[in-house]
């Protein structure tokens, strides 16, 4: 009973019980006016007919007298066509026609009358029903003239019953239909709801039934899908970000506090001096690593999409370019600058300055020649495919082909790198970036080198 | 901004004398270390432990310059600055806050601030910033030729020049250079220069600046007997207006 009250309350079901009320009341409207129509215009008919009759019958009294009409009614009496007529002198005995006698009601000077009578059949009697019309003659002389219209009352009788039938037959398909409509719906906007119960109960691994029909259900399931697909990545990345947060930020804290700790045990001004004076620098590479952190996860929420505006790539790398090219030549190295002017897109100037920093930052670090530890980094903007394309590439070690995929992730230092200062976050952010500005990026081989392509599809 | 300069803040050093500061703060120890740092630089300092009672005083009083929390009990900082703005107050406002993007820095200088400074910060850098808010509202706009000790340049026709000597510089040299000559005899912090003369509000992990600014020093102090551009340990440049 539950199941069926949960029905009754759906949205189909109250829609096709709508449905159902206005074709109920349509129908019901047409079969009413057909029923009304063919009632009344069969009466219509009778009664027009037995009142030509009655006329002329009264005709036929005037021009020849009793003898004449009795002969008339005597006569037609005869046909057996379902018409009724009686003849009778003023105490109501029967002077001629096919009645026993006068029917109850044909009292008084004229008028309608329907009563019931018995006719013989070929099966017995029978009673019927008829309609006539009573009139009186001087004299006292009665005259009744009629039709049996038991035929016409069965007509409609039939069509009260086809049409009692009719309706009720759509009430009950209709509230079936709808039931079952209900039911179907309900019954998988229920296995919905119950898949979504699991998936908060905390199995992110399930995923809402697609019936493979593509109707608009199965379009709102295969999208719940594909957002609980991309809920389940940030869930997975989340859990490893958390294990390498704990891991990289635990450990200079227990460092810090060791030192802290032993510090205070000595007692000696110089050692708390060198201890405060390192804790200091620890603090400052922590709170480098928290920033960074932070700027990585607010350009993955996409918030910052909001405040995009037209950046002009090309002069951001030449802003850049002009910003390291001090440095790059202090090292003895080169910065190579192939810009195509005015390579527009949509954009955080800030995240993009970044980005570019990141990405010369590493070059910098590891992007020197490994004999002369000379860094030659080169800038490129393009339109490559109609892209907006940014290309940072050095002649340094490179990446080999199985960690170009992992490098991106946080906090992950290639063995390689350990040495050089550094968090492991910078290529994260250019990730979270790219991403935040719908770009693709790909790490390749320069022979010899990192070469870095970031389309933009803007 | 709109004060005119007020050389009476300046002993002949060239150097800021007391400045009456309001801090508005509610972490005690914070705000404690915050007063006692300033204080050895020789400020008078207040404080304020939550956002109406800092409003009431930076209100009533005339104050140098109001270090503002941004998060704080009974009023934000940001509603503070609203208000004190809206009340006439034209003292120079620096927002502290635990929330440094940069957006939310937009929106405290949209609020009336003049500057902004991320927590956890160094002192130095806050010192700096302090200090160089008074002077901004010291300098007069219209000045278009900055002079320190026998260094001059001049605005309009992008020209320096030491003594008779004329100093080539690229642009973005010049332009380094007339921020420190506008902060003369105020510590500019890299941070400070990174967003003032290049407009990037965050540190690349390469000091950059550092090289820049050596290559700006090779410029106008190499061939001379004094140097202009002095570096401050642990916190950054500075250019002197007058000899020590």
């Amino acid at each position: 009973m539950r199941i069926n009250l949960k029905v009754l309350k759906t949205s189909t079901f109250r829609l096709a019980a709508i449905y159902l009320v206005v074709f109920a009341v349509s129908t019901g409207a047409v079969l009413g006016y057909v029923y009304w129509n063919t009632v009344v215009l069969l009466q219509q008919q009778t009664d027009d007919t037995i009142g030509a009759e009655v006329q002329g019958l009264a005709e036929q009294y005037r021009q020849r007298g009793l003898s004449g009409l009795l002969e008339i009614v005597k006569e037609r009496s005869k046909e057996n066509n379902g018409s009724i007529y009686l003849f009778t002198n003023f105490v109501g005995r029967r002077l001629a026609g096919n009645l026993d006698g006068l029917p109850v009601g044909a009292v008084g000077k004229e008028g309608w009358i329907e009563f019931p009578y018995g006719i013989q059949t070929k099966n017995g009697p029978d009673k019927h029903i008829a309609r006539a019309y009573h009139l009186q003659l001087a004299g006292g002389f009665k005259l009744v003239v009629g039709r049996d219209v038991a035929e016409r009352r069965e007509l409609a009788r039939v069509i009260r019953t086809a049409l009692f039938w009719a309706l009720g037959l759509a009430a009950v398909f209709g509230v079936s239909g709808a039931f079952l409509l209900s039911r179907n719906f309900l019954a998988r906007i229920d296995s919905i709801s119950a898949t979504s119960r699991t998936i908060m109960a905390g199995d992110l691994s399930e995923r809402m039934p697609v019936t493979g029909t593509n109707d608009e259900l199965d379009r709102l399931a295969t999208s719940l899908n594909e957002m609980l697909d991309q809920i389940e990545g940030l869930m997975m990345g989340m859990k490893e970000v958390s294990s390498n947060i704990a891991h990289d930020l635990r450990t200079p804290l227990t460092r810090m506090r060791t030192r802290v700790e032993a510090a205070l045990r000595t007692g000696k001004d110089k050692d708390q001096t060198e201890a405060l004076q390192s804790t200091l620098e620890e603090t400052d590479q922590l709170l480098a690593t928290f920033n960074a952190l932070l700027s990585i996860a607010k350009a993955e929420a996409g918030q910052a999409r909001a405040g995009f505006v037209p950046v002009n790539l090309s002069e951001l790398v030449e802003e850049m370019s002009e910003l390291y090219e001090p440095i790059v030549e202090d090292e003895g190295g080169m910065l190579e600058l192939k810009v195509e002017p005015d390579v527009m897109i949509a954009g955080d100037r800030q995240l993009l300055a970044q980005l570019m920093t990141n990405l010369i930052d590493n070059s910098l670090k590891y992007g020197r020649d490994p004999e002369s530890n000379i860094p030659t980094i080169s800038l490129q903007t393009a339109m490559i495919d109609e892209k907006p394309t940014l290309i940072i590439a050095d002649k340094g070690v490179g990446i080999a082909d199985k960690d170009r995929e992992r490098v991106t992730e946080r906090f992950v230092r290639l063995e390689e790198s350990r040495s050089a200062p550094g968090n492991g976050l910078g290529l994260s952010l250019v990730k979270g970036v790219v991403k935040l500005h719908k770009g693709e990026m790909v790490l390749q081989d320069n022979k010899p080198g990192l070469k870095v392509s970031i389309k933009f599809n803007t | 901004m709109k004060n005119t300069a007020n050389n009476s803040k300046e002993n002949s050093n060239g150097q800021n004398s007391a400045m009456h500061i309001l801090i508005i703060e509610d972490d005690l120890e914070a705000a404690g270390w915050l007063k006692k740092g300033l204080k050895e630089s020789g400020h008078v300092v207040d404080h304020a432990s939550d956002g109406e009672t800092g409003l009431a005083l930076a209100l009533s009083e005339p104050f140098d310059v109001l270090i503002i929390d941004r998060m704080l009990p009974k009023m934000d900082g940001l509603t503070i600055v609203k208000k004190a703005r809206e009340e006439g107050v034209k003292t120079p406002v620096l927002i502290l806050s635990a929330l440094g993007e940069v957006d939310e820095k937009v929106d405290g200088l949209r609020a009336g601030a003049d500057d902004y400074l991320p927590k956890p910060y160094a002192f130095s850098e806050l010192l700096a910033r302090v200090e160089g808010l008074v002077r901004r509202k010291d300098t007069e706009p219209q000045q278009t030729v900055l002079k320190a000790q026998d260094l001059e340049i001049d605005l309009l026709t992008r020209k320096a020049k030491r003594g008779d000597q004329e100093i080539l510089l690229q642009p973005r040299e010049f332009k380094l250079l007339e921020y420190l000559m506008r902060n003369a005899d105020q510590v500019v912090t890299r941070t400070m220069l990174l967003e003032n003369v290049w407009n990037y509000h965050f540190d690349p992990q390469t000091n950059v600046i550092d090289v820049h600014i050596s290559r700006l020093r090779g410029k106008i102090d190499k061939d001379f007997d004094t140097p202009i551009l002095e570096t401050v340990r642990g916190a950054g440049y500075m250019i002197r207006a007058h000899k020590p």
